[in-house]
């Protein structure tokens, strides 16, 4: 009675042709290696690395728009870009860099490393894995495409009512920023959800809580911040495409409707989305200021409940965006104090991180030049942000370049410089080689000193009163001089990306004359060190037994009869050999990339043609029956290298379990068939 | 008697299942949880809708389109019915998770499809309260309190759509002999959806039609 | 046979769940009749509502939150699962709870 299907294939099955049909509409895609592998992957370490290549290509993009907005501000009455275009470049450039570049960067850590570092051989639902990145992908892709459809959005990133109304801004941008942005939304509430069940339930024997890498738990906040933000920015974008695509009210003040509601909606999301971009980063840092400073990291349950206390404060702050829109005295004050809390978590991770490094034998490697970056540029971009919290100071800020300056430096001097500091760190364990030290050193100081030619010389505009996101200035304001130098200071940035990329594939052309790597290049803490590098697709052989915080670097020392630590073994003594067996691993599976496919199309549809919809609605509905027809775990098919089925039992069981039941959800328009995915599993259900 | 009773809940028990869900650290199916975790995340979702709805609701002209104020239109005894189809679906829900639960797949299918014709009902009750409201002059872009409106409770009855077609991709399953007892945490995941559909229902009703 | 049709609550007990007992078949239905009174109760008060005055507001939202706790403890089984799952939801509901009724005391929507 089980559901065979004989038709023929939809899509080439990259692979040799497997003999019996399998459920489901294509055959069950085999291949490991070349691109159609990347496409069916459901393996968090690839779809961790697709994350990590989108999200810079989209920082790249990104950046282009930064240097055509700096370039057009270099000097007074600029001309070389219109006012329109303006907008438009810098609403994407905000748009860009926040959801495109950085909330997918801190996935692509999440996705590699938290299963690493937990000790699990992937993420609760694989599959859910995989359509949370190429729902990404689509967004992200479908969101850019309004530059070829009419005009990029040009409201701003936080397009305020009624401003981004079809009045003021006519062309479709808006709607694209709107269902783009609820398409990448779909990505990170069904990520949060997968992330969140994989940090609980899936820790290795003996992982409690207060045993977790302290990125795990940074990014075990984050998922939180995701899961309770993100539906808040999409009610706020369903009201505005409601009133921009069928003539609704809700921002339309001649009917009696308040835009403050946009305002309040959109910064429930977007502060907590302020938070969950730097908190992956202060993970990060957290593991590579210990490892080398050769020292434990300084008061880690502060380090865990400040970041707990950043994630719960967060919800309560956002009206600090609003000092100046007329929310009454009351309101006024009462955030202004719950902004200025705020900080006090904060500046209590800043004194761990010193507290770690201070008395340590600091090695300045490129991970630790980044991650002193962080702290010290963190810290000043915290200091003006306090400023802020102060509602007579704020009125004055508020638009100008002072609060641009102030959000670079949290978001850039903060969150991407731990971004790359987590490149060169972990490097080696995901490519198998180190990028190069020189390159790295040159690439940290030029990125060093552009951003803050760039980006200082703005907070002195910003109290001169040079208004944000007005497109030109007249020479009479003194500006003229300053905008030079952030000019000049962006396009040394520039230089430095560049830089980085250059070194990506100079050390990894470099590392075929040098010896491998070894797990354990930089002596380091957590459990993630313990697999070869790069990491074998089924992360350990075994999964290692957690006695303590830091266990890799406690099986490497211990302490000697007259109390003195000591080496005992090295990494690669202690580290696993990678050639696991009897690992069975999750099916790769096309499924995730046919559902997401349809929300573009569905997209473009819903602005241009509605058919066109019908025809994603169809893919959309098909995609997801197929998934929940499709056994979550391809029972035929070996996965490890020598997979015999007969140890390792948990581990199978695990994982097929795991596998199994993908698709509880992902979000409201999924959670139907999704669902019955489990139900769908039994190959061989006994029943009447 | 005492030995069905003591054989009846080992009928479709599978074992293999039974030990995937203690790989879990912290035994917690990951189904579930994902489930309890996704719920929460959607009250942020209807709590913003309901929020909208309240903030703009007595924000219209005087008067209105019937004249008694433009929640005028509300047609209460209707509307209670249609909420008392939605309660009531709840109860069919959980005993068809009880019957699964228990191997008793007849008993399973009828009220897995009851659940799933109540549902209907209900969203047939709104369908036809939104032409009558429309009728009667309120559209969608009539006035602010219109857009709250329709926006709130729509997007309630998309999530009791997607709730039936779940329900009945269930019954279909099961006729089609595909889902075994073992796999009861399949029905009683969508248990839970659908009860938090109805618990949402519960928050409207009461907000939306009650509440004067 | 008629046992296999109602089983006592006792033996419907499955080791598949983390081992608590879900109510039976007729507390289901006790409770579902509970909560058919209480609606029935919401209902009342709408013809009564020139009677109860300003008293019909907090009587709504109580007999609501009666209402939601029925079911989410009940026929959710949060009453009888695991504490994990009711602090995802709770946190949830708390969540959306302080955030909403804060940005509406800012609209001045409850004076």
């Amino acid at each position: 009675m089980a559901i065979t299907e004989e038709r023929p294939l939809a899509l080439p099955s990259g692979g040799q042709v497997r003999p019996e049909p399998v459920l489901g509409v294509f055959r069950r895609p085999t291949t490991t290696t070349g691109w159609r592998s990347w496409l069916t992957t459901v393996d968090h370490k690839k779809i961790g690395i697709m994350y990590g290549a989108a999200a810079l290509f989209f920082l790249i993009v990104g950046g282009i728009e930064a240097l055509l907005i700096r370039i057009q501000l270099a000097a007074p009455n600029g001309t070389f870009l219109s006012a329109d275009a303006y907008n438009q470049l810098f609403t994407m450039h905000g748009t860009t860099m926040i959801f495109l570049t950085v909330m997918p960067i801190g996935a692509a850590f999440a996705n590699y490393l938290i299963p690493l570092q937990i000790g699990a051989r992937d993420v609760a639902f694989p599959r859910i894995n995989a359509f949370s990145f190429w729902s990404f992908l689509m967004g992200g892709i479908f969101l850019n495409t309004s530059w070829f459809l009419g005009g990029a959005p040009d409201g701003g990133w936080f397009n305020y009512a009624p401003n981004s109304g079809v009045i003021f801004s006519p062309t479709n941008g808006i709607d694209f920023w709107n269902l783009g942005l609820i398409i990448a939304g779909f990505a990170s509430l069904a990520g949060a959800v997968n992330l969140i069940t994989t940090v609980i339930n899936m820790r290795a024997p003996g992982m409690s809580l207060m045993k977790m890498p302290i990125f795990t738990w940074m990014a075990l906040v984050t998922q939180f911040l995701l899961l309770f933000a993100i539906p808040v920015l999409t009610v706020a974008q369903v009201l505005l495409a409601m009133d921009r695509l069928y003539d609704a009210n809700f921002f339309n003040v001649e009917a009696g409707a308040d835009p403050l509601l946009w305002q309040h909606l959109f910064w429930i999301f977007g502060h907590p989305e302020v938070y969950l971009m730097i908190l992956p980063a202060f993970g990060i840092v957290s593991e590579i200021l210990p490892v080398f400073s050769r020292k434990p990291i300084f008061g880690y349950p502060f380090i865990v409940f400040s970041g707990i206390a950043i994630g719960f404060m967060g919800f309560g702050v956002w009206a600090h965006h609003m000092f100046s829109a007329g929310i009454g005295p009351l309101s006024v004050a009462a955030f202004s104090l719950s902004t200025m809390f705020i900080a006090v978590p904060t500046g209590v991770k800043i004194l761990n991180w010193t507290a770690t490094m201070w008395g340590g034998k600091l090695r300045f490697d490129t991970p630790m030049l980044f991650a002193i970056g962080l702290v010290t540029m963190f810290t000043i971009g915290g200091l003006s942000g306090v400023t802020h919290a102060v509602a007579p100071a704020d009125t004055q800020q508020t638009d100008t370049y002072y609060i641009v300056a102030h959000f670079h430096y949290v978001l850039f001097g903060g969150a991407f410089f731990g971004f790359m500091g987590g490149f060169y760190y972990w490097w080696p364990k995901v490519f198998g080689y180190r990028l190069s030290e020189a390159w790295g050193k040159f690439n940290f100081w030029t990125l060093l000193i552009g951003f803050n030619v760039t980006f200082g010389p703005m907070h002195i505009l910003g109290l001169q009163g040079m208004s944000r996101r007005v497109y030109t200035y007249d020479s009479g304001y003194g500006f003229s001089f300053w905008n030079m130098v952030a000019t000049i200071g962006a396009f040394i940035i520039a230089l430095s990306v560049l830089s980085f990329v250059i070194n990506v594939f100079y050390s990894k052309k470099k590392a075929s004359s040098l010896p491998p790597v070894g797990p354990d290049p930089w002596d380091s803490r957590t459990i993630e060190w313990m697999v070869p590098s790069p990491t074998p697709e089924h992360n350990f052989d075994e999964v290692p037994t957690v006695t303590q915080l830091d266990e890799f670097w406690h099986r490497k020392y211990a302490e000697d009869d007259d109390g003195r630590v000591r080496r005992v073994a090295t990494g690669e003594e202690v580290a696993q050999s990678g050639d696991g067996t009897g690992v069975h691993l999750p099916s790769p599976s096309y499924w995730p990339l046919v559902v997401t496919v349809s929300f573009p199309i569905i997209g473009y549809g819903l602005l241009y043609t509605l058919w066109l919809t019908l025809v994603g609605v169809i893919i959309l509905l098909v995609g997801l029956y197929g998934w929940v027809i499709e056994p979550p775990d391809d029972i035929d098919q070996p996965h490890g290298p020598d997979d015999d089925h007969d140890d390792d039992e948990p581990t199978a069981a695990e994982a097929s379990d795991q596998a199994g039941t993908d698709g509880a959800e992902d979000d409201t328009e999924e959670a139907d068939d999704a669902t019955s995915d489990e139900a769908t599993e039994s190959e061989e259900a006994p029943v009447g | 008697m005492a030995d069905t009773t003591l054989t009846a809940p080992e009928a479709g028990y599978d074992p293999d299942h039974h030990m995937g869900e203690h790989a879990t650290t912290t035994g917690i199916s990951n189904n579930k949880l994902a489930m309890w975790v996704f719920l929460g995340s959607e009250c942020m979702l209807f709590g913003g809708l309901i929020s909208t709805y309240l903030l703009y609701k007595d924000r219209v002209p005087e008067g209105g389109i019937t004249g008694r104020g433009e929640n005028g239109v509300f047609d209460i005894p209707f509307t209670s019915i249609s909420s008392f189809v939605l309660l009531m679906s709840s109860l069919t829900m959980v005993l068809a998770l009880s019957a699964i639960q228990r191997a008793d797949h007849r008993a399973f299918r009828t009220w897995v499809l009851t659940t799933a014709l109540l549902g209907s009902t209900f969203i047939a009750g709104q369908v036809y309260e939104f032409t009558a409201f429309y009728r009667e002059g309120l559209g969608f872009t009539t006035s602010i309190f219109s857009s709250a409106f329709y926006t709130l409770t729509g997007f309630h009855g998309v999530h009791v759509t997607v709730g039936i077609v779940m329900l009945l991709s269930l019954f279909v399953l099961s006729i089609r002999g595909r889902l075994a007892s073992s796999r009861a945490e399949a029905v009683e995941i969508v248990g839970l959806y659908w009860h938090f559909v109805d618990i949402v229902w519960i928050l409207i009703f009461t907000i939306v039609y009650l509440i004067p | 046979m008629s046992a296999v049709d109602a089983p006592a609550p006792d033996e419907v007990h499955d080791t598949e769940h983390e081992g608590h007992d879900h109510p039976s078949d007729k507390t289901y239905v006790k409770i579902a009749i509970i909560l058919a009174i209480l609606t029935a109760a919401e209902i009342a008060t709408y013809p009564a509502e020139d009677a109860l005055g300003s008293a019909v507001i907090p009587i709504l939202l109580v007999l609501m939150v009666v209402k939601f706790w029925y079911v989410a403890a009940f026929f959710m089984h949060l009453k009888f699962d695991t504490r994990m799952f009711s602090w995802m939801f709770v946190s949830g509901i708390v969540f959306a709870v302080a955030v909403y009724v804060v940005t509406l005391l800012t609209f001045h929507f409850f004076v």
